[in-house]
């Protein structure tokens, strides 16, 4: 009976025991057919990392370096912006005879010559190429409705010359497209200017003052101006030569790219002479560009460049101005660390350390 | 089959004393009023196919949509963000020509963000509706008609059908018993997933149908009820039956209700009184609502205020606008403003004005993030993934991973303030072990508890650490203390726990008994001295209970369906003892009795004489029994405070021992209970017997009464025998968990349906209870009488307790005094009804821990509805079972545990665990997580738009707020969509402050060294060690302080962007501002200015959010940088493709901006002007007043973890919240008093060497 007993705890056990295996087994399945993750360091969200942190080591560095890269740059800047020699002569109100001053948008509204002398002086000695621009000021070529008038298709193909959707108002003329079309093109500047020093002529050269690519791509040269300031009531800036093909009208190209700010200079051309310190040079122009209405002023410009671009302080002043901030800024860290250092890692500044008790 | 029908036999009405003694006929009382208009026409179902009686059918649906309503309905639901509104406005919009943009750049991102969000919304819905279907296809038999009975889907039950439900089926819908397997026609119910409690209920059925027991008796079978209307209440019922011509009232007891299941029945006959929606467990169910997280809130809040700002600047536009086209305009003669289109009008400015105001509010829109919304969707969804695939979080057991169900409430998690929590499958398994007990004034039972096992390993460490700080100046000599030392450590684990490594502790483990001691196994108990008692022992935990026995023919052994999981426990441990419970008769207990391990088992016969049965009110229970030699014994087992206060004065002889032990085994968070027997004289048993069987048979009001001081008297002068004690097993890992999550400052309450011995029982085990807190009971007085008369005065009472609790409460001293608060679900009836509810809040929340009995899925709802409101802070509930449903949607979070039956309460909830441990790396370590993340993202969102957006405005007032923007359309649209969503979305993603290893780590610091032999074999050891120790909990802190995402941070975010903003804006300008910009002479035009400004933005935006990153994988290096460059790579593609499509950026990058050195100037000064004050800021921060997370960041970097092993260990244990509750709390006590008989058994060695 003893052994009937023991016999039966055995195959108890042994049952269970089974059983257990066979429940292992099944857990194995489960977990295989089960198991959508996959055990990686990236669903784990344990991917090597760094943590980089800001000691105070790093933040002075930070600082010191910002003022190290700043500064000389800032001078440079400085320095390019300072050898730049700019002359700029402004001429809407002396360019019309004292007795048309008081109706001046009608003078630039009645047709006849409207050519003005001016001379300029160069103060110091400017190196060729020198850049000849003109200066519109309160004219808003960034206006929306402005901005829009264009039609680059039409600009850029013969083929494409009635897509003038985009133009209006100035798209059509009686029935037939006006190419170019739009507001841009319609109102291109139309003052000229001619330069004599000793009265020697001094050339402007017209060519390569657009971009390459606006020549190239945009302007097509087999795309010629028609129809183009026919509506004899409505005129608005200088006409074209309907000989010339659009790409070589480069006038026109520098014009149609629209300026971001109502104060603007656009380039005229280039002088290609040196000029020397007390040069007086006289400028023929032909005032006819009617910023009268609005009150808008006009300026020559005369301006050698740097490797910077034309005379702009600012930018250097800027780089200036961060870099001893930041200078500054290191020289203040520095001088907090010095006197009221912070270990680094100091557990005492735990928010349970320094007020124990309350959280 | 056979099983049932013979255990049917058996009157079982005779060993429920108490509820058989009940009056047998009812129709002495009248009918129930009853108040509801309810109809029910018994067996008659197509009476209820028409109006009026046309009830609702037995169809479920806890779906949002279906397939008609969806698409509108998530449409609405998608619009009423009003972000979304906004921009579909601006999507019709743009068709017309006041859009500054093109119709597709407006149109297409709202389609694909709508579209996405929507797509997620089907997805969800079709689970649910999957789920729904499943239970609505449960087959049923149903009454055919004729006495026939067929299958039938659930859904296509009616009002009015007879039903028959087999053992251990679900009811399909709330039903009126009629008649059961059993002659006398009772049934049991288990009701887990109504109320959540375990125990069986008995129902029985009225006397009159008592004969509609096999299928045929249906044939003419008809019937009427008038019953009360649907409502939620599970344990009330009112109702007539109107049968034969006559009326029978109906109360709770007929009344079987849906979704909870016949045990031990075979089957049972009911008839349909409530369907579907209308059954109480739906009628419980509260609507699941759309949650929405605290952040997104928020969000809602910023938007207004940017949409604000974005009117404020449309408006200011639209004026200026209107002025300069009223006053300028017409001298513009370049506009030809004589000739005007729709929307320009220079005649008619205010027009003009007013369609401006259109545009300017769609240009500005950039404010506005749109990207924002889908964003924080793709965010939360990869959140989600990870959540899913947290290997951690991954139960080995079930295969269930965690499930975050609806991941909109990912940031939450890190902001929890209080746990409401389920008690029953959640803290614990259901399943009671014999664990230890005391017989006759020695304990037996070496296992030790949770508590034990902790409170030993806790000492270890915190001797080896002292050990080290005294050692450490001079470290070689440190050795031989340290060694001593372990020797020590090792020395209080011997003591305290005897160890058990000799024996076999692989051998299987038999479910319900965890007792471990070779002086009671095998017989070997026979050898200890008071065999008798033990004898007596072990006969009471055999005969004392009202289990049936089943044989399992897979073990060869018996299984028991007891009424509660303690007396399973007790017939199982009886059973391993050798005193094996085979077989029950109507008066008589059959007991397999082995007295020596060689020795045969002795079959004994103990005729039941009487049940004395056990309530809450009792707290004991008794039989009577007669053995085969005549002995009439009563044996009874009850709490020992009922038990000692009945001792007979020679009963006391172990009485000092065993109230130790008992504190002992309470302390340890077991359920104890105390066993005793009185011999009783024939005639002596014969008087009491008469007088107990007049009074069961007498009809009257004081029946009880009379009744229970029977029993009372007969239950005296006992004699004392020992004490058990069964651990209510908790889930793995759970005191941990809750005591991790105290220690983050969490507050934890207990929701239970259960009795308030249990829940108090649980509260000890899992530690949110331990002796020397100061309990506060509050419930209503127990004479039902004056509650009865009046219900004011019952208000009052309770009052009066709240009150006098609070008091006390403040003008406790002691600052380490903790108070738990109890509470039972009748008593919370009247504390939520009004007024009161938010005295009991402030009292509540006073309290180290609160834990709620007896509670009704309605009222945990409620609870949770009153934490939430009442202190206005986040809250979580978690649960298992269908009763915790209400509960866990009306949480601001809900969870609910994956893996046990029933899938209630994980379809409604927001995430879904496989156990209740992992709760603490959901919170600590992924609620943590998202929730910086997310915070950190949104902050970033909005300053990133508005660094964009408002330099469009400044634009706007250099070109006459004509509506034009100075960048390209294509840069406009990829802004958002490419060029910077990767980084936040990355930031939202991947970004850690600390990483999980500082969240939690493996106590890698302490196992290696010290060497805990005795515990290594241990389950619940092995849960310990490789249970993640949380380390800086306090942390978690930062989410429910929300120190991330205040009006502070969020303001200075604001204004970071509206710095930058300026910065780029006007820095640009400056220096693009008429003179040539290159060597060649060219001046710059709206297309230079507006690239280089853009390419500021980016670089800007995207250092700045390398600046917030903290952690860098290759990832966020791909995405940042990557950003960058992908930004010049589209420059340079889109300046290849035609000039048609690219216009003036034509070959911008290449021909014009690359070869000048003052584009790449610029870009250099603004990136590093925008992101200084930043950069300062936080150094400054850090270097004054540097947060948690910065410190261990450093503490990490230097690796001072590893130098300083102490100063970590020690901010690791100060790294908590202080908390009164939970193990820590209780092991710092075991702790002292191991240490005080530590000293004095060295004291001692010491004077005896």
């Amino acid at each position: 009976m003893t052994a009937r007993c023991s016999l039966s705890s055995n195959a108890r056990s042994n049952l269970f025991a089974n059983s257990m295996k066979l429940h292992g087994i099944l857990n194995g399945l489960k977990r295989i057919a089960f198991t959508k993750f996959s055990d990686s360091r990236f669903t784990q969200q344990e991917l090597p990392a760094c943590k980089p942190i800001l000691t105070p080591r790093w933040v002075i560095s930070a600082f010191l370096l910002v003022s190290v890269v700043f500064i000389p740059i800032g001078v440079a800047s400085l320095f390019a912006s300072r050898d730049v020699v700019e002359i700029v002569d402004r001429y809407e109100t002396e360019c019309i005879p004292l007795d048309n001053r008081t109706d001046k948008v009608n003078y630039i509204q009645t047709p006849g010559d409207k050519s003005c002398n001016r001379t300029i002086t160069v103060p110091k000695r400017m190196k060729q190429p020198i850049y000849v621009y003109y200066q519109l000021d309160n004219f808003y070529q960034n206006h929306r409705r402005y901005v829009k008038s264009r039609s680059d298709a039409q600009l850029r193909d013969n083929s494409s010359a009635s897509e003038t959707s985009a133009c209006k108002p100035e798209d059509m003329i009686n029935g037939k497209p006006i190419v170019p079309c739009g507001l841009i093109a319609w109102s291109l500047f139309n003052d000229t200017y001619s330069f004599s020093r000793n009265n020697s002529t001094l050339v402007v050269n017209k060519k390569d003052i657009s971009w390459k690519s606006d020549r190239e791509h945009k302007f097509g040269s087999n795309v010629y101006p028609t129809n183009f300031q026919s509506n004899e009531t409505l005129i608005g800036g200088a006409s074209l030569d309907p000989t010339k093909p659009l790409s070589e009208q480069e006038d026109l190209i520098v014009w149609m790219r629209t300026a971001a700010l109502p104060t603007f200079r656009k380039l005229y051309g280039k002088i290609e002479v040196d000029l020397e310190a007390d040069d007086v040079i006289s400028v023929t122009l032909q005032n006819r560009y009617n910023t009268y209405s609005f009150n808008g002023k006009k300026k020559l410009a005369l301006s050698t460049t740097s490797w910077l671009g034309g005379k702009n302080d600012f930018l250097g002043i800027a780089y200036l101005t961060v870099g001893g901030l930041c200078f500054f800024l290191a020289l203040i860290f520095t001088l907090v660390y010095l006197v009221k250092p912070r270990r680094l890692g100091d557990p005492s500044y735990l928010s349970w350390n320094r007020n124990p008790g309350g959280h | 089959m056979t099983r049932g029908r013979i255990r049917s036999k058996i009157r079982r009405s005779n060993l429920y004393t108490f509820s058989c003694l009940q009056p047998q006929t009812t129709d002495t009382e009248g009918p129930n009023a009853v108040q509801g208009s309810r109809v029910v026409h018994c067996n008659q179902p197509h009476l209820h196919l028409k109006k009026p009686l046309k009830y609702c059918s037995n169809f479920i649906s806890t779906t949002k949509y279906n397939v008609v309503t969806f698409l509108p309905k998530a449409i609405f639901e998608q619009f009423r963000r009003v972000a979304n509104l906004y921009f579909l406005l601006a999507a019709v919009l743009s068709l017309t020509p006041i859009s500054p943009f093109t119709p597709v750049s407006m149109i297409a991102p709202l389609a694909f963000v709508v579209g996405l969000s929507m797509a997620k919304e089907a997805l969800e819905d079709s689970r649910r509706f999957v789920q729904d279907m499943k239970v609505n296809l449960r087959k049923v038999s149903v009454h055919k008609g004729d006495g026939v009975f067929g299958y039938r889907p659930w859904h296509k039950i009616r009002v009015g059908d007879v039903l028959k439900v087999e053992k251990d089926q679900f009811f399909p819908a709330d039903l009126l018993l009629l008649s059961s397997s059993y002659e006398d026609g009772i049934c049991y119910v288990e009701t887990m997933n109504l109320d959540g409690e375990t125990n069986l209920k008995v129902k029985r059925c009225l006397e009159t149908t008592l004969s509609l027991d096999d299928d045929e008796s249906f044939k003419d079978f008809l019937g009427k009820i008038r019953c009360e209307d649907p409502n939620p209440s599970l344990y009330t019922f009112v109702g007539n039956l109107e049968y034969d011509r006559q009326v029978f009232p109906l109360d709770p007891t007929q009344i079987l209700l849906r979704d909870s299941k016949l045990r031990n029945t075979a089957f049972v006959y009911g008839v349909v009184v409530f369907t579907g929606h209308d059954s109480k467990v739906m009628q419980n169910a509260t609507k699941s609502p759309s949650k929405r997280s605290t952040i997104e809130k928020k969000m809602d809040y910023i938007i207004y205020i940017l949409f604000t700002l974005l009117v404020l600047i449309s408006l200011i536009s639209s004026l200026g606008f209107a002025v300069k086209t009223k006053y300028q305009v017409p001298d513009w003669w370049y506009l030809q403003p004589q000739k005007p289109d729709g929307v320009f009008d220079p005649t008619n400015p205010s027009l003009s004005g007013f369609y401006h105001l259109i545009t300017a509010l769609i240009l500005y829109g950039y404010l506005i993030p749109i990207s924002l919304y889908v964003s924080i969707e793709v965010v939360k969804v990869l959140q989600a993934t990870f959540i899913n695939q947290d290997i951690q979080m991954y139960d080995e057991e079930s295969g269930n991973t965690a499930q975050a169900r609806t991941s909109n409430l990912n940031e939450e998690l890190g902001q929890v303030d209080t746990i409401l929590s389920d008690k029953t499958g959640t803290l614990t398994c259901n399943q009671m072990d014999f664990l230890k007990c005391s017989i006759a004034g020695t304990a037996y039972g070496v296992r030790s508890s949770e508590v034990e096992v902790a409170a030993v390993q806790q000492m270890a460490i915190q001797e080896e650490e002292e050990v080290d700080l005294s050692n450490f100046p001079k470290r070689r000599g440190g050795r031989p203390v340290s060694r001593d030392n372990v020797e020590r450590a090792s020395e209080i684990e011997l003591e305290t726990v005897i160890t058990s490594s000799n024996e076999n502790d692989l051998k299987p483990t038999i479910k319900g008994f965890s007792f471990e001691d070779s002086r009671l196994m095998n017989g070997n108990w026979s050898k200890e001295p008071n065999a008798d008692v033990h004898l007596l022992f072990f006969r009471i935990l055999a005969i004392c209970h009202t289990a049936i026995p089943e044989y399992n023919e897979a073990t060869g052994s018996f299984t028991y369906e007891a009424e509660s999981p303690d007396e399973g426990a007790f017939l199982v441990a009886a059973r391993e003892f050798g005193f094996e419970f085979f077989r029950r008769t109507q008066s008589s207990v059959f007991v397999r009795e082995r007295y020596t391990n060689s020795g045969e088992p002795v079959e004994m016969e103990y005729k039941i004489l009487n049940v004395l049965d056990f309530t809450s009110k009792r707290k004991r229970m008794s039989v009577i029994v007669q053995d085969q030699e005549g002995q009439i014994l009563l044996l009874c087992k009850g709490a020992d405070s009922i038990i000692f206060d009945r001792l007979s004065k020679n009963g006391k002889m172990y009485e000092e021992t065993t109230t130790r032990h008992l504190n002992e085994y309470g302390e340890a968070g077991l359920r104890t209970l105390a066993l005793a027997y009185r011999k009783l004289e024939e005639s002596q048993y014969a008087t009491w017997n008469n007088e107990f069987q007049k009074a069961k048979t007498s009809i009257g009001g004081d029946r009880e009464a009379v009744l229970e001081r029977l029993s009372d008297m007969m239950e005296r002068e006992l004699i004392l025998v020992g004490a058990t004690a069964v651990e209510d097993k908790l889930q793995k890992g759970v005191p941990q968990c809750i005591d991790k999550l105290a220690q983050a400052g969490l507050k934890i309450w207990v929701l239970t349906g259960d009795k308030m011995e249990t829940a108090i029982n649980i509260g000890f085990a899992c530690s949110l209870l331990r002796q020397g807190m100061q309990q506060i009971c509050i419930t209503t007085t127990n004479s039902d009488a004056l509650v009865k008369d009046g219900k004011e005065g019952a208000k009052e009472n309770i009052l009066n307790q709240i009150t006098n609790a609070t008091q006390k409460i403040k003008l406790e001293k002691d600052p380490h005094a903790a108070f738990a608060l109890i509470i039972d679900g009748k008593t919370l009836g009247y504390v939520l009804d009004d007024n009161m509810k938010h005295q009991f809040l402030g009292l509540a929340v006073d309290c180290a821990s609160v834990i709620c009995c007896r509670v009704s899925p309605k009222q945990k709802a409620e609870v949770t509805r009153l934490v939430k409101e009442g202190t206005g802070k986040t809250t979580l509930a978690i649960g298992d079972g269908a009763n915790d449903v209400g509960m866990i949607q009306e949480a601001d979070i809900g969870v609910g545990i994956s893996g046990v039956e029933g899938m209630q309460a994980v379809m409604a909830s927001d995430f879904s665990i496989a156990q209740f441990r992992f709760l603490e790396r959901l919170l600590v370590v992924h609620g943590h997580w998202c929730y910086k993340r997310i915070a950190q993202m949104v902050c970033y969102f909005f300053y990133k738009n508005i660094a964009f957006g408002l330099t469009l405005f400044y634009f706007e007032s250099f070109a006459a707020f004509s509506g034009q923007s100075i960048y390209d359309d294509w840069y406009m649209l990829l802004f958002n969509v490419i060029l910077t969503s990767l980084p936040v979305i990355s930031l939202g993603v991947f970004e850690q402050d600390v990483s999980s290893e500082v969240c939690l780590q493996v106590s890698m610091l302490i196992t290696p060294k010290v060497v805990l032999p005795p515990y290594s074999s241990y389950p619940c050891c092995n849960t310990y060690t490789s249970t993640m120790l949380l380390q800086f909990p306090a942390l978690y802190q930062q989410g429910p302080k929300n120190l991330f995402f205040d009006w502070y941070r969020i303001l200075g975010w604001m204004g970071n962007g509206l710095y930058s903003s300026l910065v780029i804006f006007f820095l640009n300008i400056v220096i693009f501002y008429d003179q040539a910009f290159r060597v060649g002479g060219e001046t710059a035009d709206m297309e230079a200015v507006g690239t280089t400004m853009f390419t500021c933005i980016i670089w800007a935006v995207n250092c700045q959010i390398a600046l917030t990153m903290s952690h860098f994988t290759w990832i966020q290096h791909l995405l940042v940088w990557g950003s960058i460059v992908t930004w010049y790579l589209f420059l340079f593609l889109y300046g290849m493709m035609s000039p048609l499509i690219s216009g003036n950026a034509y070959q911008i990058l290449v021909e014009v901006l690359g070869p000048a050195p003052i584009y790449w100037a610029a870009t250099l000064l603004v990136t590093i002007t925008c992101n200084l004050p930043y950069l300062a800021h936080i150094s400054f921060q850090r270097c004054f007043n540097p947060m948690d997370h910065h410190i261990i960041q450093e503490i990490k970097y230097y690796k001072k973890d590893i130098e300083d092993r102490h100063m970590w260990t020690r901010e690791r244990s100060k790294a908590r919240q202080e908390t009164k509750i939970g193990f820590t709390a209780r092991v710092e006590a075991k702790i002292r008093q191991l240490r005080g008989r530590l000293q004095k058994k060295h004291s001692s060695n010491l004077g005896a060497s």
